[in-house]
């Protein structure tokens, strides 16, 4: 890091210190307040959906907390790297993760609510790679779509090809779990990367139509089991069957319509005290904001998602460097997506998908994952005039 | 880079718009359809649950309870709920049978809803109400069901009162009974539309029926926040019940069971006898000290449902039709007791009170000779001893020179009927109205009841006057010839009031109907101050803590139109029949030096049946306090049956054994209890 920062020639403890200081004051400070407050009121949230489940049961607050404490650690070890580092290891950390996916089609993996993706570490402790194969993937399209054209600004096509493979690769491995979200997810990854590279129009025109291609097909050939297509299409019309497929859709608008303009207060949900949705500490969390803290609350947390997706535009547009550019970019599409899809399926405008509210819902390794990938911005960030 | 740039501006667009696109879409959401959805969340949370009121008790005039309340365990089953899972909770019904230990073609037997067609076991209530399954459930087994909630969707276990009847049968009839309240019954119900209870029960016959509104209370209700597997989690609003009065009645226990008892041994004692009534009035004020009917049953068998064989046999004719309280809905021809009203008529119509009648063994009412009673004269007779002798022939004569004065039959202009005109104003003929629902009028026949009746039957009369009884000839040709005769006379000349019709009436025959009830008030009024009363049961309502409500008025209905020396005179003769007259034998070795027993019997012939046995009787003579009327249908002679019932009664009542020992009486000093008992601020009675 002294490398990057105007250190002082002498790595002394104290010189590294100053940098250190110094590098947080380049920080982006509204980035890190955004964060930092949905970590508080996710906190709450998962307070508020889990203190009914059994007499004095804090243990998910209190493991929520660990999490994010360990998550700002791992944001801030990230933050502290510099992104040309991460550039050099990148093909190293996709590795890993695909270890990680691999592992989980082993019998190592285990089942989790209908989704194979899950390592259990015993201690009541479990690791989903999925999460991370994100990240990884962040990564490795970045390098491999970091070298332009000779005297262009376009990727190389090879390199696109290449990219496609892997991401292709990672997609089926996620697939075969099935996490429909996650799958996703990684194509939307996948796509900004293309697309923030500056891929010629043909190959993104190219792409699009193979995905909708893709889509058809797989509608047309049967390969969707009936009720994944009725689970896809119940928020359409979630009345049609609200007991069945519909009645997330049904419980969850009921909650965050019920929280009207100011909410019902904390721990003041009768919804999420009768936990009549269900997942409302991890995919529906977004509900409990809905219902307890009103219109305000929820349009505070999309408020606050907007600071770190718009600064990390900013960032991704300030870097002097493709691979800092290329890693921001899709972490920001990343992030964009994932959100859009939670609350959007929360307020019955997207299917309903197995997917966190980045930085607010419950679970250890998306936390990790997410607090990483926020600590890579405030990296590129800090080293954005360096060149 | 700018190339790169210029696509971030594109992510950027797409992370605004998406931002945009959520905002607008909460703003929906919470906004514009926040109340809508307010609504629906409150009924997903929350469940209303009615507190049921506990239902005030029936108290005897001491406040011993006759229908008191117990807790018990109630295992109900809310069928809608049942009905939305899969098999309509077929799964459900299995586990909770193998539960309670039933079977579950059983369960679904009690929770499918009553119509046409389907037999009881059934539900008569609102399928929307919870359905009480098992009203006696144990401890275990209720905590079987409440703490795995999951599994026994729709099924609930709450303590609940039930009614209790410590004194078993006594008074089933005139107490009445609880059955769930049906549909319709609920939505005629004001303020009371959220009250789909567990057991919303409403009185279906006797007391419980007529005081329901001041014995039910108003129920509470309770807004409970449930989770999503029906868990309640909280009270969001608790509205206390009001528990209902308690209906202090004028009924004594222990003298209604000293009836009940008498009028078993009676029907014991008659091989023929279907049934019997037991009336005891308290003279003063015409409160029912008694009220009897026999056949009885033990209330008890309404809690908690009832089955199918049960209800049967409740309703059959075989068991003598128990539900029926034959003192209220009996209608009999009463025989010599009624001569109390046909003397009365003589007397208006201008009979000296002290003349001399003769009482021939026969006398001939037109072309037809009536007889007296086993055809035996008793000489020249006062009114005193007509009475009590029980001399028939004096009634006939006085029948037929009034039916003669009246134009016979073809009358001219109004005519008078002085003795139909007396048995109403003695109140025959209508019902007493009593606080008792289902009472039958009885019937007193006159001239005008008769064309009515003609004008309904004459079509069928004169068609079987042509046809004859071909269907009755085949088994029995002389009594065909007689019903074609009868057909026949009665298609020409049905609406003619005929001599015999009168003599008949006279003598409480014929076609005069009478209950049990009409006969002890109309005793009452003769023996008491002159005026006719309305009985009543009910005498008070009060709070459960004591607090009177209000006092139940006997109304006055009516006046005896005879002056107090024609009253005396007619209860002075009444006085000495169960001394020297028709009763004496019934009442042999009762102490009449202490009590003396005055009083009329009856005995009335039924066409194809066994005689009914009347006695409507008064002690003691000199200051009457109680009135009481016996009757047992098919029972044979007035002094053979009814009388000695009434004599245990009065046994009971003044404390004497059979052989005239004093014991210690149910009233002390031989009166009705007068003053209500005193119910303290913790509901207990002080005696």
């Amino acid at each position: 890091m002294n490398r990057v920062a105007a250190a002082p020639p002498r790595a002394s403890l104290a010189g590294r210190t100053v940098a250190a200081v110094a590098a947080v004051g380049r920080m982006d400070g509204l980035m890190l307040v955004a964060v930092a407050a949905l970590g508080v009121i996710g906190t709450m949230l998962v307070w508020s959906s889990t203190r009914t489940w059994a007499a004095g049961s804090t243990g998910l607050v209190k493991k929520h907390i660990l999490n994010l404490v360990i998550g700002a650690v791992l944001a801030g070890t990230a933050a502290m790297l510099d992104h040309r580092t991460l550039r050099t290891f990148a093909p190293l950390v996709y590795g890993v993760t695909l270890i990680g996916l691999l592992l989980v089609i082993t019998p190592l993996g285990s089942t989790v609510n209908g989704a194979h993706s899950w390592i259990m570490l015993g201690g009541g402790f479990a690791f989903q790679p999925s999460e991370f194969a994100k990240l990884g993937l962040v990564l490795m399209l970045a390098m491999l779509l970091a070298q332009p054209a000779r005297g262009t600004d376009r990727p190389r096509s090879f390199d696109v090809v290449i990219a496609l493979v892997v991401a292709v690769f990672t997609m089926g491995l996620v697939m075969l779990q099935p996490d429909l979200g996650t799958t996703m997810v990684i194509g939307v990854i996948t796509a900004g990367a293309i697309v923030v590279a500056g891929a010629r129009k043909r190959w993104i025109g190219g792409l699009t139509l193979g995905v909708v291609g893709a889509g058809v097909a797989v509608w047309f050939l049967d390969i969707l089991e009936p009720y994944q297509i009725a689970r896809f299409t119940a928020f359409l019309n979630p009345a049609s069957d609200p007991r069945g497929v519909g009645y997330n859709s049904t419980q969850s608008l009921i909650a965050i319509g019920s929280g009207e303009v100011f909410g019902k207060g904390l721990f003041g949900g009768g919804q999420t005290t009768g936990r009549f949705v269900p997942e409302q500490h991890t995919d529906f969390i977004f509900t409990v904001a809905g219902e307890e803290f009103g219109f305000l609350g929820s349009v505070t947390v999309v408020a606050l998602l907007g600071v770190i997706l718009l600064r990390g535009v900013r960032i991704a547009r300030e870097c002097e460097d493709r691979f800092g550019t290329l890693a921001a970019g899709s972490i920001v599409c990343w992030l964009a997506f994932q959100s859009f899809v939670n609350i959007g399926m929360t307020v019955g405008i997207m299917p309903i998908t197995g997917l966190p509210l980045p930085f607010v819902s419950y679970g250890g390794t998306a936390t990790f994952a997410n607090m990483i990938a926020f600590g890579i911005l405030q990296a590129i960030h800090m080293r954005r005039q360096s060149f | 880079m700018g190339l790169m740039r210029g696509r971030l501006v594109m992510v950027q667009l797409l992370v605004v718009s998406m931002l945009a696109l959520l905002t607008v879409r909460l703003w929906q959401v919470q906004v514009v359809r926040g109340p809508e959805y307010v609504v629906a969340a409150t009924e997903t949370r929350t469940r209303d649950v009615v507190v049921p009121a506990v239902r005030g008790q029936i108290l005897d005039s001491t406040g011993r309870p006759l229908v008191r309340n117990r807790t018990t365990l109630v295992v109900s089953v809310d069928r809608t709920r049942l009905n939305r899972m899969e098999g309509n909770g077929k799964e459900v019904l299995e586990k909770l049978a193998a539960v309670l230990g039933r079977r579950p073609a059983e369960l679904r037997e009690r929770i499918r809803a009553c119509g046409p067609g389907v037999a009881r076991p059934c539900w008569p209530g609102s399928p929307y109400q919870p359905i009480p399954i098992d009203a006696d459930v144990t401890t275990r087994e209720a905590l079987q069901i409440l703490e795995r909630q999951e599994e026994f969707p729709g099924v609930t276990a709450e303590v609940q009162a039930v009614r209790e009847y410590p004194s078993r049968s006594a008074g089933a009839q005139a107490l009445g009974y609880l059955q769930p309240i049906t549909q319709e019954e609920l939505n005629r119900r004001d303020g009371l539309r959220a009250a789909f209870s567990g057991v919303d029960l409403v009185g279906r016959d006797g007391l419980e029926s007529v005081y329901d509104v001041s014995l039910r209370g108003t129920p509470g209700m309770r807004r409970v926040q449930v989770d999503r597997l029906g868990k309640v989690i909280g009270v969001e609003q608790h509205v206390p019940p009001v528990p209902g009065d308690t209906l202090i009645t004028s009924i004594d226990s222990r003298v209604q069971a000293t009836a009940e008892k008498a009028l078993a041994e009676a029907m014991k004692g008659a091989p023929t006898a279907d049934g019997a009534a037991a009336v005891v009035l308290d003279v003063k004020t015409s409160r029912v000290i008694a009220l009897a009917s026999a056949p009885t049953y033990d209330p008890a068998i309404w809690t908690g449902g009832i089955s199918e064989v049960q209800y049967q046999r409740l309703l059959s004719g075989k068991a003598g039709k128990p539900l029926v309280s034959r003192a209220i809905k009996g209608e009999f021809a009463p025989g010599s007791t009624f001569k109390v009203s046909s003397v009365a008529a003589m007397l208006k119509d201008g009979y000296p009170l002290h003349g001399q009648y003769d009482c021939p063994g026969s006398f001939m009412v037109g072309d037809r000779p009536f007889n007296n009673f086993r055809g035996i004269g008793l000489g020249t007779l006062t009114l005193h001893m007509a009475l009590v002798k029980s001399c028939d022939t004096i009634f006939y004569r006085a029948a037929y020179e009034q039916w003669l004065r009246d134009g016979g039959l073809n009358p001219k202009g109004r005519t008078k009927e002085p003795m139909a005109a007396m048995a109403r104003a003695y109140g025959f003929g209508r019902p007493t109205g009593i606080d008792l629902p289902g009472e039958s009028a009885g019937r007193i026949p006159d001239r005008a009841w008769k064309k009515t009746l003609w004008s309904v039957t004459k079509d069928t009369n004169c068609k079987r006057a042509r046809t004859g009884y071909p269907e009755v000839a085949r088994s029995s040709p002389s009594r065909a010839a007689f019903l074609k005769r009868l057909a026949y006379e009665n298609c020409l000349e049905g609406y003619q009031w005929r001599p015999g019709d009168a003599a008949n009436f006279s003598i409480g025959q014929g076609d005069v109907l009478v209950t049990p009830l009409q006969l002890a008030a109309a005793y009452a009024a003769l023996v008491g101050d002159g005026r006719l009363r309305s009985p009543r049961l009910g005498w008070a309502l009060v709070r459960p803590d004591g607090t009177k409500v209000k006092e139940i008025e006997v109304p006055v209905v009516g006046r005896l139109p005879l002056s107090s020396r024609e009253r005396a005179y007619i209860k002075g003769a009444l006085s000495e029949v169960a001394s020297d007259g028709t009763a004496a034998g019934a009442f042999v070795g009762f102490p009449m030096n202490k009590v003396k027993v005055g009083g009329k019997t009856g005995t009335a012939e039924v066409y194809g049946k066994a005689d009914t046995s009347w006695f409507a009787s008064f002690a003691p003579t000199d200051k009457p306090q109680f009135v009481i009327v016996a009757m047992v249908s098919q029972g044979g002679m007035g002094a053979q049956t009814a009388a000695p019932a009434v004599r245990k009664i009065y046994e009971g009542i003044f404390g004497f054994k059979p052989d005239g020992k004093q014991v210690s009486p149910i009233l002390p000093g031989g009166r009705p209890v007068r003053a209500l008992p005193v119910i303290a601020k913790d509901g207990t009675v002080a005696r």
